[in-house]
Protein backbone atom coordinates (compact mmCIF):
# COMPACT_ATOMS: atom_id res chain seq x y z
CA UNK A 1 0.00 0.00 0.00
CA UNK A 2 2.66 2.63 0.99
CA UNK A 3 4.40 1.65 -2.55
CA UNK A 4 1.16 2.29 -4.34
CA UNK A 5 0.98 5.54 -2.80
CA UNK A 6 4.53 6.34 -3.46
CA UNK A 7 4.31 5.47 -7.09
CA UNK A 8 0.95 7.43 -7.75
CA UNK A 9 1.60 11.10 -8.71
CA UNK A 10 0.23 13.71 -6.34
CA UNK A 11 -2.83 15.42 -7.17
CA UNK A 12 -0.65 18.83 -7.53
CA UNK A 13 1.70 18.02 -9.78
CA UNK A 14 -0.76 17.26 -12.53
CA UNK A 15 -4.42 19.23 -11.28
CA UNK A 16 -3.33 23.09 -12.72
CA UNK A 17 -1.53 21.20 -15.71
CA UNK A 18 -5.14 19.38 -16.59
CA UNK A 19 -7.64 22.36 -15.50
CA UNK A 20 -6.00 25.06 -17.24
CA UNK A 21 -5.37 22.42 -20.14
CA UNK A 22 -9.17 22.09 -20.16
CA UNK A 23 -9.91 25.50 -20.15
CA UNK A 24 -7.74 26.82 -22.52
CA UNK A 25 -6.60 24.52 -24.99
CA UNK A 26 -2.67 23.83 -25.33
CA UNK A 27 -2.73 25.40 -21.62
CA UNK A 28 -1.05 22.65 -20.20
CA UNK A 29 1.44 22.36 -22.37
CA UNK A 30 2.09 26.21 -21.62
CA UNK A 31 2.41 25.45 -18.12
CA UNK A 32 5.28 22.50 -18.60
CA UNK A 33 7.10 24.99 -20.82
CA UNK A 34 6.24 22.80 -23.97
CA UNK A 35 5.07 26.09 -25.91
CA UNK A 36 5.75 25.05 -29.67
CA UNK A 37 3.71 22.23 -28.85
CA UNK A 38 1.29 23.92 -26.99
CA UNK A 39 0.79 26.26 -29.93
CA UNK A 40 -0.22 24.07 -32.49
CA UNK A 41 -2.61 22.34 -30.09
CA UNK A 42 -4.09 26.09 -29.30
CA UNK A 43 -4.51 26.42 -32.96
CA UNK A 44 -5.60 23.47 -34.00
CA UNK A 45 -8.63 23.40 -31.21
CA UNK A 46 -9.17 27.30 -31.89
CA UNK A 47 -9.46 26.98 -35.59
CA UNK A 48 -11.45 23.75 -35.16
CA UNK A 49 -13.68 25.58 -32.61
CA UNK A 50 -13.83 29.06 -34.42
CA UNK A 51 -14.73 26.94 -38.25
CA UNK A 52 -17.85 25.50 -36.07
CA UNK A 53 -18.92 28.34 -34.78
CA UNK A 54 -18.98 29.85 -38.98
CA UNK A 55 -20.39 27.24 -40.00
CA UNK A 56 -22.74 27.68 -37.14
CA UNK A 57 -23.02 24.05 -35.75
CA UNK A 58 -25.49 23.12 -33.04
CA UNK A 59 -24.32 22.64 -29.27
CA UNK A 60 -25.35 19.58 -28.10
CA UNK A 61 -28.06 19.48 -25.01
CA UNK A 62 -28.03 16.18 -22.76
CA UNK A 63 -30.91 14.24 -23.36
CA UNK A 64 -31.77 10.54 -22.56
CA UNK A 65 -34.22 7.92 -23.68
CA UNK A 66 -33.34 5.09 -25.97
CA UNK A 67 -29.31 4.29 -25.36
CA UNK A 68 -28.54 5.43 -28.97
CA UNK A 69 -30.09 8.90 -27.89
CA UNK A 70 -28.14 9.13 -24.73
CA UNK A 71 -24.78 7.93 -26.09
CA UNK A 72 -25.30 10.55 -28.84
CA UNK A 73 -26.46 13.49 -26.58
CA UNK A 74 -24.58 13.20 -23.65
CA UNK A 75 -21.44 12.09 -25.43
CA UNK A 76 -21.85 15.10 -27.98
CA UNK A 77 -22.59 17.66 -24.85
CA UNK A 78 -19.16 16.37 -23.28
CA UNK A 79 -17.63 16.67 -26.16
CA UNK A 80 -18.60 20.76 -26.46
CA UNK A 81 -17.57 20.57 -23.05
CA UNK A 82 -14.23 20.12 -23.60
CA UNK A 83 -13.44 22.83 -25.01
CA UNK A 84 -13.23 24.73 -21.86
CA UNK A 85 -13.43 28.35 -22.31
CA UNK A 86 -14.20 28.17 -25.93
CA UNK A 87 -17.67 26.34 -24.51
CA UNK A 88 -18.39 28.65 -22.13
CA UNK A 89 -17.79 31.66 -23.96
CA UNK A 90 -19.89 30.64 -26.93
CA UNK A 91 -22.63 29.66 -24.22
CA UNK A 92 -22.67 33.17 -22.02
CA UNK A 93 -22.06 35.35 -24.96
CA UNK A 94 -25.27 33.64 -26.55
CA UNK A 95 -24.27 31.15 -28.82
CA UNK A 96 -27.24 28.92 -29.28
CA UNK A 97 -27.38 27.42 -32.62
CA UNK A 98 -30.54 24.81 -33.62
CA UNK A 99 -30.13 21.75 -35.05
CA UNK A 100 -31.04 22.34 -38.95
CA UNK A 101 -30.71 19.89 -41.76
CA UNK A 102 -27.52 20.55 -44.21
CA UNK A 103 -24.37 19.47 -44.78
CA UNK A 104 -22.21 22.71 -43.85
CA UNK A 105 -24.23 23.02 -40.06
CA UNK A 106 -24.10 19.32 -39.48
CA UNK A 107 -19.96 19.69 -40.44
CA UNK A 108 -20.42 22.97 -37.63
CA UNK A 109 -21.69 20.48 -35.01
CA UNK A 110 -19.01 18.17 -35.93
CA UNK A 111 -16.40 20.43 -35.61
CA UNK A 112 -17.32 21.77 -32.89
CA UNK A 113 -17.61 18.32 -30.93
CA UNK A 114 -14.04 17.76 -33.00
CA UNK A 115 -12.05 20.86 -30.97
CA UNK A 116 -13.52 19.36 -27.96
CA UNK A 117 -12.13 15.81 -28.65
CA UNK A 118 -8.99 16.81 -29.43
CA UNK A 119 -8.55 19.18 -26.61
CA UNK A 120 -9.25 15.59 -24.29
CA UNK A 121 -5.95 14.18 -26.43
CA UNK A 122 -4.41 17.20 -25.16
CA UNK A 123 -5.20 16.92 -22.11
CA UNK A 124 -4.48 13.64 -21.63
CA UNK A 125 -0.56 14.02 -23.02
CA UNK A 126 -0.05 17.31 -20.85
CA UNK A 127 -1.22 14.80 -17.75
CA UNK A 128 1.41 12.13 -18.92
CA UNK A 129 4.27 14.88 -19.08
CA UNK A 130 3.21 16.19 -15.56
CA UNK A 131 3.63 12.67 -14.06
CA UNK A 132 6.56 12.25 -15.81
CA UNK A 133 5.51 9.21 -18.36
CA UNK A 134 6.42 11.48 -21.44
CA UNK A 135 8.71 14.23 -22.19
CA UNK B 1 -19.61 36.41 -36.55
CA UNK B 2 -19.68 35.22 -40.48
CA UNK B 3 -21.43 32.37 -42.21
CA UNK B 4 -18.98 30.35 -43.69
CA UNK B 5 -20.03 27.56 -46.72
CA UNK B 6 -17.14 24.73 -47.48
CA UNK B 7 -18.22 21.62 -49.67
CA UNK B 8 -18.19 18.57 -47.88
CA UNK B 9 -14.58 17.95 -49.11
CA UNK B 10 -13.08 21.25 -48.41
CA UNK B 11 -14.55 20.79 -44.32
CA UNK B 12 -13.48 17.26 -44.15
CA UNK B 13 -10.09 18.41 -45.56
CA UNK B 14 -9.95 21.05 -42.70
CA UNK B 15 -11.33 18.66 -40.35
CA UNK B 16 -8.39 16.22 -41.31
CA UNK B 17 -5.44 18.44 -41.00
CA UNK B 18 -6.69 19.70 -37.45
CA UNK B 19 -7.43 16.73 -36.61
CA UNK B 20 -3.56 15.35 -37.71
CA UNK B 21 -1.94 17.99 -36.25
CA UNK B 22 -3.01 17.19 -33.01
CA UNK B 23 -2.61 13.42 -33.29
CA UNK B 24 1.34 14.12 -34.57
CA UNK B 25 1.69 16.80 -31.83
CA UNK B 26 0.25 14.07 -28.81
CA UNK B 27 1.43 10.76 -30.01
CA UNK B 28 5.39 10.89 -31.01
CA UNK B 29 8.68 11.44 -28.59
CA UNK B 30 10.69 13.43 -31.33
CA UNK B 31 9.87 16.15 -33.81
CA UNK B 32 10.27 14.09 -37.23
CA UNK B 33 8.90 11.30 -35.65
CA UNK B 34 5.69 13.66 -35.16
CA UNK B 35 5.88 15.44 -38.02
CA UNK B 36 5.75 12.22 -40.43
CA UNK B 37 3.13 10.54 -38.00
CA UNK B 38 1.04 13.73 -38.60
CA UNK B 39 1.51 13.23 -42.20
CA UNK B 40 0.83 10.17 -42.25
CA UNK B 41 -2.54 10.75 -40.76
CA UNK B 42 -3.40 13.06 -42.76
CA UNK B 43 -2.75 10.80 -45.82
CA UNK B 44 -4.71 8.41 -44.28
CA UNK B 45 -7.45 10.68 -43.64
CA UNK B 46 -7.46 11.77 -47.37
CA UNK B 47 -7.51 7.81 -49.12
CA UNK B 48 -10.32 7.11 -46.61
CA UNK B 49 -12.33 10.77 -47.90
CA UNK B 50 -11.55 9.99 -51.80
CA UNK B 51 -11.97 6.25 -51.52
CA UNK B 52 -15.31 6.62 -49.25
CA UNK B 53 -16.29 9.66 -51.76
CA UNK B 54 -15.68 7.29 -54.84
CA UNK B 55 -17.54 4.35 -53.29
CA UNK B 56 -20.36 6.33 -52.60
CA UNK B 57 -20.68 7.77 -56.18
CA UNK B 58 -20.16 4.23 -57.06
CA UNK B 59 -22.68 2.64 -55.14
CA UNK B 60 -25.43 5.07 -56.12
CA UNK B 61 -24.93 4.23 -59.58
Amino acid sequence: MATDQAKSPSIGTWAPVVGLGWLLPGGGHFLLKRTGRGTLLLVSVLSMFFLGLMMRGAMFQPQTGDILTTIIYCGGFLGDLASGLLYLLATWLGYAQPDIAGHVHDYGTKFLVGAGLINILAIVDAYEIAVGKKE
Amino acid sequence: MPKMNLSHFEAAVLFALFSSVVLGVITKRTDADRLRYGVRCFAYFMAALIGLGWLMRLGHG
